[in-house]
């Protein structure tokens, strides 16, 4: 008998939402060119403006939206755009931002995760995200961006995995990704405080950012804004659960007793490699993930245990398990027992 | 609403559209996973990526591989500034997306100029120590088939890369073999928006633009969308097979929509044209007025990107119409989707009304 899938890898990317998937339809039947000037176009452009003031009601957010393929394209257009250069990146970013640092500063975490505010006092362009996304570790943004704010610069923040969960931070430049929280893969956005912070190229979105807009996937990442948040809730007590059973089963919660996202949680199965334990969990139907997606497949050590001081084998030996709307007690307690099974007794 | 604006979009292909449905699941189905996640949803994804791959491969020359991005845009800013060639040379009648970034990146850039019948000189002078030479397959705004097949011979006797934008003729004509990038734009053959490709000849070394998780090789981070990818493929199978007869419908579109526009004159070459774009002036026409008369015929006054701004299309001036000529100038675009019945109707009622003004 084989038992149905079990999804525990929603910091990866989401299912979409029903609603999301409805607007996406609705969407793809709005597919004049929103620049064009004739009728049917102005009804795709104002399709497009009404989800935009949506976006910025639901996010709170007094500033500019500027719509992209997704967060890694919003990263890159932030540090290739903005009129200061980067300064400092905190040494647990996504790759996104990682890749794109040269030799800007590298801001050192703690070994419970945590950038310095006062270590981000610099002029210039300084990238802190928001929630980690290997290990759920939330970041004092709003210290940052003070700290920031009064050395001169702008704060980039990398919001992929804390929208449509958290608080939009304090932060002048926010990226996000619609597939993270229920939207569909292959839009997000670049928030902007003041349009002075960025350097137009040309194109659409005021020049922004170039290429015929994705209508359909930006009234479906409205949508997904907008969806009703009561399942953080549930995920705070399934994320205890989870810390609970791996400890008691003789794991270790990576940054257990730091504040996190209630949507991730980071397991050391001691004794036994990432690889061994995803291949196992994937026998079974459970989808987890060691460290974020895109660098899964090849399975490095991860550069944010690393920067937290873990051991190389000890950082080996963690998986992620990210929950979602849809996940209940049930999933939580499956993936607990695959979990014991594997580890063996104590 | 008869939509003749088919160079600035075109309608999703049924076919496009169905084959995304089972990538937006929900939790109920495992067809919304991360292709690049290694568990199995993820795989399952991946595989839907890389059938949708070969089928957009299936337009283009062997020998290279595509690379997904977001759209043509993209495409080609990774074609131009991943080449690292720092001199460049393109048409005077490039899409901005290649005029702007080739500008960027050599801000001494060649511009070749085109002549009256909207066409590059094959045997044009091309500037000492090219590193690249972008120019057009089909041009967005006068339908313009450029001589591409001579002017990839002529980039690589010089030591330099060829790029084409073969966003207008993809899935329309045959790939221009000779080049080393190609871009594209699903939405432009009846797929969806938010996705396009750049095909890249083998042994072809790009930099990325975009960086991060190191997607697509490392040349284009971000997680792909699978139903994205899969609208496209299917987009670009349909087109493949139905390139002649999308092709005769077109023509015959054209043949009939001629007569019926007495007094217009067209812009840009007919014989070297892509017949899905029928560009035309009349002297004194107030475009503006003929449009807010019309508002049920969705055409356009020039390229949809420039049509916002108001300011005349560098196109129409590269072929030496003044300003007053450009402005008097509208594109009509036809499209698989068309139908006859609608071209008659539309082009009847654009006659009267700019014969009335």
């Amino acid at each position: 008998m084989t038992l149905p899938s079990l999804y525990l890898d929603h910091a990866a990317t989401t299912p979409l939402l029903p609603a999301a998937r409805e607007a996406m339809l609705e969407g793809f039947a709005i597919w004049a060119n929103p620049s064009s000037p004739h009728a049917a176009g102005r009804a795709a452009r104002s399709a497009l403006e009404e989800a935009r003031a949506r976006i910025n009601a639901s996010l709170a957010w007094g500033g500019e939206v500027v719509f992209t393929s997704g967060a890694s394209e919003a990263l890159a257009l932030a540090i290739g755009s903005c009129v200061q250069p980067l300064a400092a990146v905190s040494a647990v970013e996504h790759e996104a931002v990682l890749r794109h640092a040269g030799d800007a500063r590298r801001l050192a975490v703690d070994s419970s995760g945590l950038v310095s505010a006062a270590d981000c006092a610099l002029p210039g362009l300084v990238a802190v995200q928001q929630a980690n996304s290997e290990t759920g570790v939330l970041q004092p943004l709003n210290a940052i961006a003070t700290a920031v704010h009064e050395a001169g610069g702008f704060l980039l923040a990398d919001c992929a995995q804390g929208v449509g969960k958290l608080v939009v931070p304090d932060a002048d430049l926010i990226a996000l990704s619609a597939h993270k929280f229920g939207g569909p893969i292959g839009v997000g956005a670049l928030l902007v405080r003041d349009w002075a912070m960025l350097r137009a190229t040309g194109g659409q979105e005021r020049g922004y950012r170039g290429g015929t807009e994705n209508l359909p996937g930006v009234l479906a990442m409205a949508l997904a804004l907008e969806a009703e948040r009561s399942w953080l809730d549930r995920a705070v007590s399934l994320r205890d659960r989870l810390d609970e059973g791996v400890v008691a089963a003789g794991g270790e919660v990576v940054a257990g007793a730091t504040a996190r996202v209630p949507s991730i949680g980071a397991y050391r199965m001691p004794g036994r490699s990432a690889r061994a334990q995803l291949i196992g969990f994937d026998a079974q139907g459970i989808a987890v993930s060691a460290g974020s997606a895109c660098s899964s497949g090849s399975l490095r050590t991860s550069h944010v245990l690393a920067a937290m001081g873990m051991e190389p084998v000890a950082a080996g030996e963690v998986i992620r398990v990210s929950i979602g709307r849809e996940t209940d007690a049930a999933a939580i307690d499956r993936f607990l027992a695959a979990w014991r099974e594997m580890k063996g007794p104590q | 609403m008869i939509y003749l604006d088919n160079q600035a979009t075109t309608p999703l292909a049924p076919e496009a559209r169905e084959a995304m449905l089972p990538w937006l699941a929900g939790p109920d189905s495992s067809g919304f996973a991360n292709p690049h996640s290694p568990h199995r949803p993820g795989r399952l994804a991946a595989a839907a990526v890389e059938i949708a791959r070969e089928k957009v491969a299936a337009l283009l020359p062997s020998g290279g591989q595509v690379v997904f991005t977001s759209g043509a845009t993209e495409a080609l800013n990774l074609a131009i500034l991943g080449s690292g060639r720092k001199r460049l040379a393109v048409s005077a009648i490039e899409h901005a997306a290649v005029l702007e970034t080739a500008g960027f990146a050599d801000p001494e850039c060649a511009i070749l100029p085109v002549d009256r019948d909207g066409l590059v000189d094959a045997e044009v002078a091309l500037p000492e120590g090219l590193g690249l030479l972008a120019v057009m397959q089909v041009n967005n705004e006068i339908g313009t088939v450029q001589p591409v097949e001579r002017l990839t011979d002529r980039a690589r006797a010089a030591g330099a890369l060829f790029l084409c934008d073969a966003v207008q003729g993809a899935g329309k004509l045959a790939a221009p073999e000779g080049a080393d990038l190609i871009a594209v734009s699903a939405h432009k053959l009846y797929g969806p928006k938010g996705i396009g490709a750049l095909w890249i000849r083998d042994g072809l070394d790009l930099a990325p633009i975009v960086h991060g998780g190191g997607q697509e090789g490392g040349l284009r981070s971000g997680t792909l969308s699978p139903a994205l990818c899969a609208g496209f493929g299917a987009a670009a199978e349909l087109a493949l097979q139905r390139m002649a007869p999308d092709a005769s419908h077109i023509e015959a579109l054209w043949q009939a929509a001629l007569p019926l526009l007495p007094g217009f004159t067209l812009n840009g070459s007919a014989g070297q044209r892509w017949r899905g774009n029928l560009n035309l002036r009349r002297n004194g026409l107030d475009v503006a007025r003929l449009m807010s008369e019309l508002r049920d015929i969705a055409f356009s006054a020039g390229s949809a990107c420039a049509s916002g701004s108001g300011k005349p299309s560098h196109v129409l001036r590269a072929i030496g119409l003044s300003d007053k000529e450009a402005r008097s100038s509208i594109r009509l675009g036809f499209g698989r989707y068309t139908r006859m019945t609608e071209v008659v109707e539309a082009c009847t009622r654009i006659a009267a009304a700019a014969e009335a003004q």
